[in-house]
């Protein structure tokens, strides 16, 4: 869905068309010309909800600067991928020849993403990616690509820490969708947690439509927590059905397990859920309590907000420090993505990042607890991992050099 | 715990939860020859109307149960009279409609109950567990076998022993034969297609506190609809029952035992009986 | 052919060969693409379906095959003449299988089959981790050139599809001539007849099969090369009814049916999702509407729309014969 937000910026679209049908790509050259940012996101089908926060995120912090960052007009331009590889590609192509954007927001999905990467690259797209697949600031990092957001395994690794530390937990058995992001998860969770003397005693994947878990669950004993990170809707479902069960080892998740907008709706069974995430509604710094009092003007007291919201938010601000950088230029990509990899602030709503060598950002990963606050379940805060990096502890060129997390990698010890 | 136990009580218990999901697209597919590919996504609805209910309207869970499968069954009534009825004999344009209606269903629970999903608590009197020896099971998923059971026996004396019932079975058996002896097999099928939604909404509610409700849960259900339908018999009530719970065991041990497998575990066993028995188990006709 | 019918053919060939030129910009070059791959897919499942009167939910499965066969040989090393190929040979050879399977039901059955056929598609698409590298997909690198034609542009490629799919289009309206695509219609609309006259009804419809997976094979290969990239999710269910809503909307049976229903999906899924959010609510509301008001697509509606209104336009006048249409 491409939306115009005021009728200037219509106006702005419709004259860079015509000016497109000439046939010559135009990026804006001039000062003056509005920045054109394009959001690829889903605002149909099963992952639509997280597209609409992540628009809600972003659309407040424009609404807050009236648009003008960096001394630019921003034009935002979003866009419908319907949550799938060639939806991802059709829209993607849409805003960088179409529309003539001077960079990327996105996309949701890791698979959305794979499917795009080369033809940004080519194109000198600069983009904030969202979506966690590892190697995209790994094994296949390209110049023009920032991860704003935190790699599939960068979540897992402070949980892993505080699961063996704190909860003096040591077996381990994992509980994952079985798709490529579960096994990023997995990876981050047992590589720390065996290192500490911690062992991961089975791995269990499901189908990511699986409508019950109980044959999983049924395969969970002799252990002393459940490494669970799940996605979408499955949280839960799952910790309903393993309350149900009878079990009562702690849960750890990861940043889709206990989101704040998923806990919301999680019953009593989500007591004692831990989960780790770039971003939690009750960090009491100054900027997170801003940015919540501007998302619930603009959305309404009710809006959920967790970190989809937030992580666009940041988005935002990224930009803006950007932009400061180059002195509100934008039409020069490399100098541009420059710019945006020499970030660091620390008055965001996540607290302090940065970006590492190669574009994945560096930064606060909170250790949460969900538990009962005024009659519904909330996450509180437990312990900050400050300048939490995709490499955790570990020299990147020997992380590099290990194979990316899979399925069987790292093995089950035995 | 004992796995063995445990997988074969849940057996049981998925078995009753398909049994009411399946029950309304065996009726509708074996009485009209629709395979109503809307079914998820009244099952879906009545899921979503049921959670508004219970939760922003306070709504007792059963009331609410009952309450969304009128509904539902209202709406049903609606597609069946004033866009099914004029298709009647041509297969392709109800496939092409009952999709399109899935598709426009689907859209609209997401801009009424945005993308984020919702969970319904387990309603009070039953949310606690009953422990045997090596094994648990929640007191709710006990009570579905339960509605499952009381569903098929209703059902099962409607069609065997009502007159209303007599007339569905004539009109399946042979609609011209039936229409011939005064039977109005038309308002016949749009009673059953109410039904049929009906069933599917009240199941979306019973659902719920297991399943959750969100986005995409019509078509993560509707493939299990088929699959139990095609290994139970079409137009068999029997076969439904039966099938339910055939596939509540191999989800469970498939799962459990063939992890590699788990995408196709329920799938193969489905082609395998379109190959060696297509009318399935009990079913009266072939598909 | 009436002269009529050679303008038209002529005005539209010439429409899209200058498509890039008059389409504003690379964008909706590329759309146009789309639409005639999908056009392809669309009358590979039209013959099945319109003149076998066979409906296949597992035709995305199919397709797949072939994206994924080019995909995981290109990365082993392959040149793309013989990527083809082998795509063409395995998606034949599984549409065999599935016939093979498929053809011991009709109706109803064969439309189970299809879709459980297609969903374990599906399924081996994510799990099969070594080849396919599961739901993170596969890219591929580089495109064929033929002759040493460069088509990695948008216009380039464009033409190259637009061949393919002239050559296709003119198979299709061969084979439905034929004696053979009077068979099959045959097959579909009086089964036993044709057997107790002496056909072989099953052979008429496995070859229909075999034909219909290879234009699927086709352009499943467009396609990857398209977008250079697969996934599992191009194999989904949903895939395969989008397929068969495209043939049926358009009109099953007919040549141009498959052609304009996979435009309005494309066009729909692509162009209007940027101007109207609910956009799949329209596109179900598109069918429902087609359903009621056009039943038998909107290829055959328009011409019988047309018909009318030329006859009411032409008003209560008598009018002596002119020339009697050839038989329809």
């Amino acid at each position: 869905m491409v939306l115009r937000l005021n009728r200037r910026t219509f106006m702005a679209g419709t004259a860079a068309a015509a000016t497109g049908a000439a046939g010559f790509p135009m990026p804006s050259i001039a000062q003056n010309a509005p920045m054109k940012v394009g959001v690829l996101t889903p605002k149909t089908g099963v992952l639509a909800a997280g597209g609409i926060h992540n628009e809600e995120g972003i659309t407040t912090f424009l609404k807050e600067r009236d648009y003008k960052v960096g001394g630019r007009k921003i034009e935002l331009i979003i866009a419908d991928t319907a949550g799938n590889p060639a939806g991802a590609k059709t829209k993607a192509v849409e805003l960088v020849e179409r529309d003539k954007v001077d960079m990327i927001m996105g996309p949701f999905a890791a698979f959305e993403h794979l499917a795009i990467v080369d033809y940004l690259a080519q194109n000198k797209i600069p983009t904030f990616g969202y979506a966690g697949a590892e190697d995209v600031t790994q094994r296949k990092a390209n110049p023009f690509i920032v991860r704003t957001t935190s790699s599939a395994a960068q979540s897992y690794y402070p949980m892993a820490d505080y699961a063996f530390k704190e909860l003096k937990v040591k077996r381990a058995i994992t509980m994952m969708d079985d798709f490529a992001f579960g096994y990023e998860q997995v990876g981050g969770f047992q590589r720390p947690f065996e290192e500490l003397g911690g062992h991961v005693v089975k791995k269990l994947w499901a189908p990511l439509n699986t409508p019950d878990y109980t044959p999983y669950i049924s395969q969970i004993e002799d252990c002393d927590v459940v490494a669970a990170g799940l996605t979408g809707s499955n949280p839960l479902k799952f910790v309903k059905q393993y309350k149900d069960l009878g079990l009562s080892m702690p849960l750890a998740g990861g940043l889709t397990f206990a989101d704040d907008i998923i806990t919301r709706s999680f019953g009593d069974e989500a007591d004692g859920v831990y989960n780790a995430i770039p971003y939690s509604i009750d960090y009491d710094a100054p900027a997170n309590k801003s940015f919540l009092a501007s998302i619930r003007k603009y959305y309404g007291d009710n809006v959920p907000i967790g970190f989809y919201s937030a992580a666009y938010y940041v988005n935002g601000q990224i930009l803006e420090a950007a932009l400061q950088k180059t002195g509100g230029k934008s039409d020069d990509p490399e100098q541009f993505i420059k710019a945006v990899r020499s970030v660091e602030l620390t008055d965001t709503p996540r607290g302090a990042i940065s970006f590492d060598d190669q574009g994945n950002i560096v930064c606060n990963i909170f250790v949460r607890r969900v538990g009962k606050k005024n009659g519904k379940m909330e996450n509180t805060i437990v312990k900050v991992y400050p300048k939490v990096s995709q490499f955790w502890t570990y020299d990147p060129k020997w992380f590099l050099a290990q194979p990316v997390y899979s399925r069987d990698y790292p093995p089950l010890k035995s | 715990m004992n796995q063995t136990l445990v997988l074969a009580v849940n057996s049981i218990t998925l078995g009753g939860l398909l049994f009411l999901l399946s029950a309304g697209f065996s009726l509708i597919f074996g009485l009209m020859r629709i395979p109503n590919l809307t079914h998820g996504s009244l099952f879906m609805l009545g899921a979503y109307l049921g959670s508004t209910f219970v939760l922003t309207y306070g709504l007792d869970f059963w009331v609410a149960a009952v309450l969304s499968a009128v509904l539902v069954a209202v709406f049903g009534g609606l597609i069946e009279r004033f866009l099914l009825r004029r298709l009647a004999g041509n297969s392709l344009a109800q496939v092409l409609v009952t999709l399109g209606l899935a598709f426009m269903i689907a859209d609209v629970c997401l801009m009424v109950w945005t993308g984020d999903p919702i969970t319904v608590p387990t309603p009070p009197g039953f949310a606690f567990a009953i422990r045997g020896p090596g094994f648990i099971v929640p007191a709710y998923r006990l009570a579905i076998i339960l509605i499952a059971v009381v569903i098929a026996a209703a059902l099962w004396l409607l069609l065997e022993r009502t007159r209303l019932g007599a007339m569905i079975r004539a009109g399946v058996d042979d609609p011209d034969m039936a229409r011939v002896v005064g039977i109005r097999v038309s308002r016949l099928f749009t009673v059953v297609f109410c039904l049929g939604a009906a069933l599917a909404g009240f199941a979306g509610v019973m659902g719920a506190p297991i399943l959750s409700v969100y986005p995409g849960l019509d078509f993560d259900m509707l493939p299990l609809a088929l699959v139990v339908v095609i290994l139970g018999g079409t137009g068999s009530l029997l076969g439904s029952l039966i099938g339910s719970f055939v596939i509540g065991f191999l989800y469970n041990y498939g799962q459990a035992r063939l992890p590699e497998l788990a995408y196709f575990v329920l799938f193969l066993p489905m082609v395998v009986m379109l190959l060696v028995r297509p009318q399935g188990l009990f079913g009266r006709h072939v598909p | 052919m009436s002269r009529a019918r050679l303008v038209a053919i002529l005005a539209a060939l010439a429409i899209l060969i200058a498509a890039p030129y008059w389409l504003p910009g690379t964008y909706y070059v590329n759309i146009a693409t789309q639409i005639l791959i999908y056009a392809i897919f669309a009358l590979g499942m039209d013959l099945l379906l319109g003149y076998g009167g066979l409906v296949s939910l597992g035709h995305a499965g199919l397709f797949g095959v072939a994206s994924y066969a080019i995909a995981v040989v290109l990365a082993a090393g392959w040149g793309h003449a013989a990527a083809i190929m082998l795509a063409l040979i395995v998606t034949v050879a599984t549409t065999a299988v599935f016939a093979l399977m498929s053809l011991r039901a009709t109706g109803i059955g064969f439309l189970m089959i299809t879709l459980a056929l297609g969903q374990i598609l599906w399924g081996l698409a994510y799990r099969w981790i070594s080849v396919t590298n599961g739901d993170n997909g596969l890219n591929i690198s580089s495109r064929p050139a033929p002759f040493g034609i460069d088509l990695n542009g948008a216009s380039a490629f464009y033409y190259a599809v637009l061949v393919v799919f002239g050559l296709v289009f003119a198979a299709m309206a061969l084979f439905v001539a034929s004696p053979f695509g009077a068979s099959l219609r045959g097959t579909r609309d009086q089964p036993r007849r044709m057997d107790a006259l002496g056909y072989h009804v099953w052979m008429i419809r496995f070859c229909a099969c075999l034909f219909s997976g290879l234009l699927t094979a086709i352009a499943g290969i467009l396609f990857v090369y398209y977008n250079q990239f697969i996934s599992p999710q191009a194999l989904a269910l949903t895939a395969s009814a989008e397929v068969v809503l495209m043939v049926i909307a358009g009109g099953a049976g007919t040549l141009l049916g498959p052609v304009v229903g996979a435009a309005l999906v494309v066009i729909m899924k692509n162009v209007v999702s940027a101007y109207i959010a609910r956009w799949n609510f329209m596109l179900g509301a598109i069918f429902v509407a087609i359903v009621i008001l056009m039943p038998e697509g909107l290829v055959p509606g328009t011409v019988r729309f047309a018909r009318w209104a030329r006859k009411t336009l032409a008003g209560p006048v008598p009018r002596v014969a002119t020339d009697p249409e050839p038989g329809r």
